[in-house]
């Protein structure tokens, strides 16, 4: 079923053309990747989605969908002016929240339970973006979109971040919209792919065409070889 | 009787501002509150030219001036400290031309302690309208303040309630005059929630001491200006200051 389609889309930001006639479609339950080079419109593409910036063409999501969006570069400094704890934070998004299901949420992803009465500002980069992947997703969207969630975590935070998504994907049928510059993690757990480069060729597919070496070379202009991590 | 009528508004003005000030908190707000409430001279000036009671003066001029900011703010990516500041010196500027300085006395440091009973009554009905609206809104302004993206797709109608808020910001600098004059309108604002950050260890405890910080300070300090007869504005942020000193000590991280 196809949840969202992108017809011959086009951003222009602040006089620069970002993305030029991309049309694509993600289907329910889609681990949907994006990938390209800084500057290439990934970000842009996702806001443009989300319609919070001005686009031309079509975007046409399947009626009553509830999205639920981690922008890029939400930082335990952002919210350092306040004293906020993470459990004020999770009640930001919705006031009847009790702590039981909140601490459920965290255990899932290696959190302890006494980190609900911390101050939000003063975790670590890791901690912090796990308690917001869970805070977009405690009211359990049909899709979750993600700008760059690993950046601020080291690799074993990443591992278990991912691991939860792809739990989602494949348990829930969650559609996720994953825009990352991590290809092994691509490999690993994504069905499809679109990349964007700045001379505005796209390509889009399976994972295993698009991250093919002469297509990535044509993206990147340079020889990138992807190693598969050993499942454990 | 008039220390009653006094200590009822400059409590209820100091609650408010708290509150509310408690929001602001962060870089970009807490430097909206002062150019704002300078807005209060060319209220002021209009109102001496026009005859009429000062309050009609300056509540419409510092409602319009938060309309201007929030319009700009739309139009324009610069940040709303620096259209504040534009408003503001251009609404300072055009009534330096008209106000007669010499008559500006109550602008300049309130008039709490000559309030009336009919103004008593209006300062209540604001204030609790005002206290209300922030409680309904908090939640969501807050999360606009941490980040504008995310309140966005968490369904949160950003332009209308940066409105309020602004608009809710106006009112209080308004009341906020009264009390303690045009000149020191932003340390009610400011600095119940500074003390408050200092001491409170979740949301709640932040909000509890803001309002009440607020409230005991502007009560404090109208008393102190009952018994010594010096002018409550100033004795009402002195007092603001010492209770900030003293959260000092018990600052929490």
């Amino acid at each position: 079923m196809v949840l969202l389609s992108v017809k011959d889309l086009t951003i222009n930001f602040d006089n620069d053309l970002v993305i030029q006639n991309l049309s694509f479609e993600v289907e329910r339950g889609d681990f949907f990747s994006i990938i390209g080079s800084n500057g290439s419109g990934k970000s842009s593409l996702l806001k443009a989605l989300l319609k919070l910036i001005p686009f031309k063409g079509e975007i046409n999501w399947q009626p009553k969908i509830k999205i639920g969006y981690l922008p890029q570069g939400i930082t335990p400094l952002k919210v350092k002016d306040y004293p906020l704890t993470v459990f004020d934070f999770f009640k930001l998004k919705n006031k009847n929240l009790k702590k039981e299901e909140i601490e459920k949420k965290l255990n899932q992803i290696d959190l302890e339970k006494n980190i609900l009465e911390k101050k939000i500002g003063y975790l670590s980069g890791g901690q912090f973006q796990k308690i917001l992947i869970q805070w977009v997703l405690i009211d359990e969207p049909d899709v979750l979109m993600l700008d760059e969630p690993e950046t601020s975590l080291d690799y074993r935070s990443g591992e278990t971040i991912y691991s939860l998504l792809k739990n989602l994907w494949e348990e829930k049928q969650k559609t996720i919209i994953l825009v990352t510059h991590e290809f092994d993690i691509i490999s690993k757990y994504s069905n499809k792919v679109l990349c964007l480069t700045h001379s505005h060729y796209h390509c889009l597919g399976k994972t295993s065409d698009v991250l093919s070496e002469e297509n990535l070379k044509k993206v990147f202009g340079k020889d990138i070889k992807i190693y598969q991590h050993k499942e454990n | 009787m008039q220390i009653i009528l006094s200590l009822i508004s400059g409590i209820l003005i100091g609650s408010v501002s708290g509150f509310l000030g408690n929001l602001m908190l962060s870089k970009k707000m807490s430097v909206v509150a002062g150019p704002l409430a300078h807005l209060a001279f060319p209220g002021v000036a209009v109102a001496i030219l026009l005859g009429i009671n000062l309050g009609w003066g300056v509540f419409p001029l510092i409602i319009i001036g938060a309309l201007i900011i929030w319009v700009l703010d739309q139009k324009t990516n610069l940040p709303m400290e620096n259209l504040a500041a534009i408003v503001f010196a251009a609404g300072l500027g055009i009534s330096l031309l008209f106000l007669p300085i010499d008559k500006a006395e109550e602008a300049l440091v309130g008039k709490i302690m000559q309030i009336s009973f009919r103004e008593t009554l209006l300062i209540g009905f604001i204030s609790t309208i005002l206290f209300f609206s922030i409680n309904y809104f908090y939640d969501n302004l807050m999360l606009i303040n941490i980040d504008k993206d995310l309140a966005l797709t968490s369904g949160i109608n950003v332009s209308k309630l940066n409105l309020i808020y602004l608009l809710s910001i106006a009112i209080a600098v308004s009341l906020g005059v009264y009390l303690v004059g045009g000149l020191i309108t932003a340390a009610l604002i400011a600095l119940p929630a500074a003390i408050s950050k200092n001491i409170a260890s979740n949301l709640k405890e932040y909000k509890i001491i803001s309002i009440f910080s607020g409230g005991l300070g502007s009560g404090l300090g109208i008393i102190l200006s009952f018994l010594y007869h010096l002018p409550a504005g100033p004795l009402v942020i002195l007092v603001n200051v010492i209770f900030f000193l003293i959260s000092l000590i018990f600052i929490k991280k």
